[in-house]
């Protein structure tokens, strides 16, 4: 059974590549425009890994990491923050609040599409 | 008239001749009596035909005695007492006085006599040494002074030294400057109700914030720092950015060993940084545009790219990919045509951080949360070698805030402070045990702004962490069932203490502060007790419409000067046209020469007094007539909401304490009776001066009756019958 990757980010820019990324590696991909979107979504989806974007609209990406790792039943969810936010002191703080990769932009999506696969090899 | 020295010479020349007829006469009588009286005829007939022979001799045995007396007596008696004379106007003369040699006295005398010259010439000469090297000191010390002077009136930099009450003892002239840009009432009193000799820093500068530079500056004392300083940066009321940097003055009679009781004041250099922090603040932007704004259009357009990269791409998606690079491409371009034309904008500001020990951190931020929050504070898990790069204030603001909420929000009990190194920050955890709270709840804190202590700050959390370019976040640990607030903050750059030279200061610094600056006592003593001479006074006048304030005339001038510990410091002085908003009556115009025209234009009287009042603030007000004004100040009380509270002193009363039995007590009167230089009389601001100068005079002399203290002289003031006068 394919995996479940949710692509949480408002600009549609991005979201169209990380889209055709994900499910050419062959995921299923959910989409996400805001912070409460994504929160629901993994609630609701349970998607197995969150390509979270920090600067969202409605909740920021910390606060939606925070309130995952805050309930049981999510803990399963795999948070790899992707951000503008390139100083480490946000990277610091992403991890400190429960985020298990964190990708400053801009990467490269090779890059992008192997940390995903590692993560996911983690949890079988 | 015979003089007495005359009339005791010839009583001793009397006396010496009685003594001697009176021994003649006895011996004739004793002989008389032994002879038989056939022997007494025989003898009266031998004598009486040569009676007059014998009175002849005994005539000329007396007259013989009384020369002889009469040189002696010149010689032994008056020859002394001359000399006595003499030798007494030598001890009171103030310069050198020739002894005029006296050829009367005797041989022994005259030596004397010489060698009481020659003291006398000793003394002079000793006399003449002292009064040399008094004046070759204090020509040095005015040299120094002028040195002094001239070395500050150089500097670009502003300067102002302060007493520890924060009092200002001396400033330079770029100091007023600066202070003149400072003044809320720029046009009013040009700053100079802000800088001034014994005036207070704290109208300028939060006490709070100097305060705790010292502390700063005490702790490093404490372990031996060399030359510690403390800077902070501060947003005046008018919206100005001064960096302050803070240099201790030791006392030089204190001993070395506790470094905290030698400070004696501070020295202050001021610098306007506004201008310079916008420009940075600016490139800071700039940068930040372009870097987080652009790399997330880098981002897409490289996974755009990347996309591209594959040759089984459809299409369509191929055309949907190179609109988003074409469309990001766009985009970065119009951000860096909006970045530089957004140069003029408002922006936020990075301030200077200092160098701070991590343990000294803590110390004072359990010290200060400890005082405000009435809880415990541990301190664990310290790096103690651990320097930080911190702007201190702000960040134990942000702390206390944060654990008052705790406090007063969820009454958590025990509170730890926890620092340690990581990687290349430090993390500063505030940690508290018990309830559980909502992460939006706590969260929420950080953008509210900070209150402690019923103070208020305009920053909030989030700002503070920003100015440290660190981080700050909400974490819970459930294992211990405690949850803490972490802040990442940078590290001192480089890791040895910047005070680490143990060099003693003392032989390094010039030491300019031998004139009695660092004297001044606490001010917080009522000023009712203090000696008249230690206090600083407003004397001011005013210039009105008439002579009715009730009937609502108005103030037009106001001129005041300050007197500083018995000086009078003509150069502060404040002088203002008011627009009184009514017509000048004619017949006060040619009394105060002011016209329509010149108070037309002029600030009105709700301007004008609050600068005044600053102007005044902390000193004693001082009028001629003081009623009289004291009602024009009183009656725009309500409109103005501006009161003086202070103590006031009026020299007509005490003119009329000191010299009682005089009719007048004009002002003119009493510079008449000091001639005292009356110039410009009748302006408010020359009116004020010849008031101070009447002040100056009249003060010795209520002290030579025993006045001393502010309470005496007004309670005097209110016992003269002048005072039952009333406006």
């Amino acid at each position: 059974m394919s995996r479940t990757i949710l692509v949480a980010d408002d600009e549609p820019n991005i979201v169209i590549s990380l889209e055709y990324l994900m499910q050419r590696e062959g995921y299923t991909v959910l989409v996400a425009r805001d912070g409460q979107e994504a929160l629901d979504m993994i609630e609701r989806d349970r998607p197995d890994l969150v390509l979270l974007d920090v600067m969202m609209p409605k909740k920021s990406g910390f606060e939606v990491c925070q309130a995952v790792r805050a309930s049981p039943a999510l803990q399963a969810t795999q948070i790899l923050m992707l951000t503008a936010k390139g100083r480490d002191t946000d990277v610091a703080k992403g991890l400190a609040l429960g985020a298990d990769a964190y990708m400053t932009k801009p990467f490269s999506t090779r890059e992008l599409a192997q940390k995903v696969a590692e993560m996911l090899a983690t949890r079988p | 008239m015979i003089k007495p020295a005359e009339r005791r010479r010839m009583l001793a020349m009397a006396a010496a001749c009685a003594a001697l007829a009176a021994w003649a006469g006895l011996t004739a009588a004793g002989l008389w009596a032994t002879l038989a009286p056939g022997e007494r005829q025989a003898l009266a007939a031998v004598l009486a035909p040569r009676i007059a022979l014998l009175g002849l001799s005994g005539a000329a045995a007396l007259a013989g005695l009384a020369w002889a007396v009469h040189r002696l007596y010149r010689r032994h008696v008056s020859a002394p007492a001359r000399l006595l004379e003499q030798t007494r106007l030598l001890l009171a003369a103030p310069g050198p006085q020739p002894l005029v040699s006296d050829p009367q006295s005797s041989e022994g005398l005259q030596g004397l006599a010489g060698a009481i010259g020659e003291l006398a010439a000793q003394r002079d000469h000793l006399r003449g040494d002292v009064a040399q090297q008094v004046t070759d000191a204090s020509q040095s010390v005015q040299q120094e002074k002028n040195r002094l002077a001239a070395l500050m009136s150089e500097l670009t930099q502003s300067v102002v030294v302060c007493n520890l009450d924060g009092r200002i003892l001396l400033y330079n002239s770029r100091a007023r400057l600066q202070f003149r840009a400072l003044s809320q009432a720029p046009g009013l009193a040009g700053g100079a109700e802000l800088m001034g000799i014994g005036r207070s820093i704290y109208a300028v500068f939060d006490r709070q914030l100097v305060a705790h530079a010292l502390d700063s500056i005490h702790q490093r004392l404490r372990r031996g720092a060399a030359s510690p300083s403390a800077q902070f940066v501060t947003a005046t009321a008018s919206g100005q950015l001064i960096r302050v940097q803070m240099a201790p003055v030791r006392n030089p009679q204190a001993g070395q060993a506790d470094g905290a009781g030698a400070l004696g004041g501070f020295v202050l250099m001021l610098d306007n940084v506004t201008q310079r922090f916008e420009e940075e603040s600016l490139r800071d932007q700039l940068l930040h545009g372009l870097t987080e704004g652009s790399r997330s259009s880098l981002a897409n357009v490289q996974a755009a790219v990347d996309m591209l990269g594959y040759a089984d791409l459809e299409p369509e998606m191929r055309e949907r990919f190179l609109g988003v690079v074409r469309e990001e491409v766009a985009t970065m371009g119009r951000r860096i045509t909006d970045l530089a034309h957004r140069a003029t904008e408002g922006m936020k500001t990075r301030w200077p951080l200092e160098d701070m020990l991590g343990a000294d951190l803590l110390a004072a931020a359990r010290r200060q949360v400890e005082t405000h929050c009435q809880r415990p504070v541990a301190v664990e898990g310290l790096d103690a070698g651990l320097w930080l790069k911190v702007e201190s204030f702000t960040l134990l603001q942000a702390l206390t805030y944060l654990a008052g909420r705790l406090v007063d929000e969820f009454d958590v009990k025990h509170l730890q402070l926890r620092l340690q190194r990581a990687g290349q920050r430090a993390q500063l955890d505030l940690v508290w045990t018990g309830q559980a709270m909502s992460t939006e709840t706590v969260m929420a804190w950080e953008m509210d702004p900070m209150r402690t202590g019923g103070q208020s700050s305009p920053l909030t959390v989030r700002d503070v962490v920003e100015r440290h370019g660190g981080e700050m976040w909400f974490e819970r640990e459930r294992v211990r069932h405690q949850a803490f607030f972490r802040f990442l903050l940078p590290l001192a750059t480089d890791e040895a203490p910047p005070g680490a030279g143990q060099i003693l200061h003392s032989d390094s610094r010039p030491e300019y502060y031998d004139f009695d600056l660092f004297q001044a006592s606490a001010l917080a003593s009522v000023l009712d007790d203090r000696p008249l001479a230690s206090l600083s006074f407003t004397v001011f006048d005013t210039e009105t419409t008439g002579l009715d304030p009730t009937g609502g005339d108005q103030i037009i001038q106001i001129g005041a000067t300050r007197i500083v510990n018995g000086r009078l410091l003509r150069q502060e002085s404040f002088e203002q046209l008011v627009n009184p908003g009514r017509l000048i009556s004619p017949a006060s115009i040619p009394i105060h020469g002011i016209t329509q025209d010149m108070v037309a234009g002029q600030p009105g009287i709700a301007e004008v007094l609050p600068a005044f009042h600053a102007f005044a603030e902390d000193t004693v007000l001082v009028a001629h007539n003081a009623a009289f004004d004291m009602k024009f100040l009183q009656l725009q009380e309500a409109a103005t909401g501006v009161a003086f509270r202070q103590p006031v002193l009026d020299t007509l009363l005490l003119s009329a304490v000191v010299h009682p039995q005089q009719a007048s007590h004009r002002l003119e009167a009493i510079a008449g009776r000091f001639n005292i230089t009356v110039l410009g009389r009748h302006t408010a601001l020359g009116d004020a001066m010849v008031t101070a100068e009447v002040l100056l005079r009249l003060l010795p002399l209520l002290q030579a009756q025993g006045i001393h203290t502010l309470r005496q002289a007004r309670e005097a003031a209110q016992a003269t019958y002048l005072a039952r006068l009333r406006y």
